[in-house]
């Protein structure tokens, strides 16, 4: 049998998967969380295919986030935080956007997200909480009424009802459920079988690919199905669940891969700077994103020296002594 | 002898003083990552940090810049998923406590980490809930780090993300929070509490060499200080571990 034939139909360049799945307005869900094993390869793409009119959603999320609304390509939000770490306490052009009125937003928590996405993975309508009771999540609605008339948007933010499995007061939340029509995601391997094993910490990752109509995952590495299936406890998706594969080496930089490399703490402090100012901001993009060729032209900008130096020792799992500052 | 340290320094004593063995501590980013860290080389090593992200008992052999660095994945004892994480940190059987930041507080420790002015077009706007919100309903108490001005204790918040005693008395029960609240406030000048029955905020400590009427300054309600104490100084030995195994590369105790 030849290499990788159980998944050579869903084996394809970035631009094959972007083209093949992500149209203006989809709603896309991110992978990842701030500064790690954000799909960054793929945001990219998505840029330079001049995809318009996103409608994100998301739990905590950085740098493929703040690329994303940067460059224009997002019109509507649902999110937790948009943070970087230490790198960038708020996202600096998530923070404009905001500020300055351009992009449609609602605010959830990390759990209410998570729980909506547990939710869309689970095929059911609305999952209840109890997080948010008081708080002014529950005050504001940030999308308006016509917004809520449109696709994929829930008719409202979120209900109340009364647990109805006691006489006694108690409030409960109920959160619509998500389903994304992509959700984009890096991880370490993929097995010649198409099965995932995502590496460290699976964030939300997981629910989120079960939420989603479409799932398009990058990889550090394909490796052979004896390997994958050796420990299969390791693993985190079945390869059903996924519709595309892009082979992309450091295809998260400058956010970390556990096991691979970290985040690029050089870059981050760069971009919260360069980020601040738009004509600085647009030329970032020239220079990292549309002027990019090809992903080895990508990372030969980064530069050997920094791809080793953010080389991940593989026990650990990060670059021990890194300079961070 | 006097020891110099800066304030992140005596912010992370302060709040890890607050850590029992046993506690299942949730840390976020920043000093209260230092905090969490400090806590459980220094007072109590029996202690178990852990992140929304879903890192349990990492090694922490280095500082954290983020909730997902790839150090909070490293030497724990589990690696699972924010859906886990949360059902930690509200479990019946666990003493959690977490620690916090925000951009403002009012006087029943209700917190804002979204927005200052109008929510739909704001001046300033911040990162958001995250897990704040989360931990806040969810907790067994929470301890906040603050920059102690007065445009960040405030009378009413411009948005309130996390709740904390929500409008004091018992008004956080009726609400539906079964438990938690906020348990104290650690600031660059001091310490706050939070009077057992109003739930309203006061003057719990005050660092050496901070007046009592600095703090009132700075705070933009009234403040009780009748209970006020000066706080103890970081000792010589809090302090070397501090610097030496939380934080070597001295990425936040510098500030």
């Amino acid at each position: 049998m030849a290499k990788n034939a159980e998944i050579s139909d869903k084996l394809m360049t970035l631009e094959a998967a972007v083209k093949k799945f992500i149209k203006n307005g989809s709603q896309i869900s991110l992978g990842g969380f701030t500064i790690v094993r954000n799909p960054m390869a793929l945001t990219y793409e998505i840029i330079r295919q001049g995809i318009k009119d996103l409608h994100i959603v998301c739990h905590s999320h950085g740098q493929a986030l703040d690329v994303l609304i940067g460059a224009g390509c997002v019109k509507r939000l649902e999110i937790a935080y948009g943070g970087s770490g230490r790198y960038a306490p708020t996202c600096i052009r998530f923070k404009k956007a905001i500020q300055q009125g351009q992009i449609e937003f609602e605010d959830y928590s990390n759990y209410q997200m998570s729980l909506r996405f547990l939710a869309g993975a689970l095929n059911i309508p609305f999952i209840p909480t109890k997080s948010g009771l008081g708080s002014d999540l529950l005050n504001y609605e940030g999308f308006s009424k016509e917004v809520r008339k449109e696709r994929k948007v829930a008719s409202k933010k979120f209900d109340m009802i009364q647990n109805p499995f006691t006489e006694e007061k108690d409030d409960v939340v109920l959160l619509p459920a998500l389903n994304p029509d992509v959700t984009i995601l890096h991880v370490q391997y993929v097995g010649e079988d198409g099965t995932i094993r995502i590496k460290g910490l699976t964030f939300a990752d997981i629910e989120q690919a079960k939420s989603a109509d479409y799932v398009i995952v990058t990889c550090e590495e394909i490796v052979p199905r004896s390997f994958i299936r050796l420990d299969p406890d390791q693993n985190s998706l079945p390869p059903f669940f996924v519709d595309a594969i892009v082979k992309v080496p450091y295809g998260a930089h400058p956010t970390g891969c556990y096991g691979f490399y970290d985040y690029d703490p050089k870059h981050l402090n760069m971009y919260r700077v360069i980020a601040e100012d738009d004509e600085k901001f647009k030329k970032y993009l020239d220079e990292w994103v549309y002027d990019i060729k090809t992903h080895e032209d990508y990372l030969n900008k980064v530069g050997a020296e920094m791809l080793i130096k953010l080389k991940a020792n593989p026990i650990l799992g990060y670059a021990v002594g890194l300079d961070r500052r | 002898m006097s020891l110099n340290y800066s304030d992140n320094e005596m912010m992370a004593i302060s709040a890890g003083r607050f850590i029992k063995d046993g506690d299942i501590v949730f840390a976020g980013t920043g000093v209260s990552m230092l905090a969490a860290t400090a806590a459980k080389r220094i007072y109590a090593p029996k202690a178990v940090v852990f992140f929304e992200t879903g890192g349990i008992d990492p090694s922490l052999d280095e500082i954290p810049m983020a909730v997902s660095d790839l150090r909070v994945m490293s030497g724990t004892c589990l690696n699972s998923g924010l859906i886990e994480a949360f059902s930690i940190v509200g479990h019946r059987k666990l003493h959690t406590i977490a620690f916090l930041g925000a951009a403002q507080i009012d006087k029943y420790g209700n917190l804002n980490t979204t927005s200052i002015g109008n929510y739909f077009r704001p001046k300033t706007r911040f990162s958001g809930s995250g897990g704040a919100c989360d931990v806040a309903s969810f907790a067994s108490g929470v301890i906040t780090f603050m920059q102690h001005e007065k445009r960040r204790f405030v009378e009413k918040l411009d948005y309130l993300t996390s709740v904390g005693w929500y409008k004091g008395g018992d008004s956080r029960r009726k609400l539906g929070l079964v438990r938690g609240g906020a348990l104290a406030v650690v600031t660059n000048l001091g310490v706050m509490g939070f009077d057992e029955k109003t739930k309203e905020m006061y003057l719990d400590q005050y660092y050496p060499g901070v007046s009592i009427k600095t703090i009132q300054e700075n705070t933009g309600f009234d403040i009780d200080v009748s209970r006020a104490k000066e706080a103890i100084p970081p000792t010589e030995e809090e302090l070397m571990i501090l610097r030496n195994e939380v934080d070597p590369q001295r990425l936040i105790c510098k500030a």
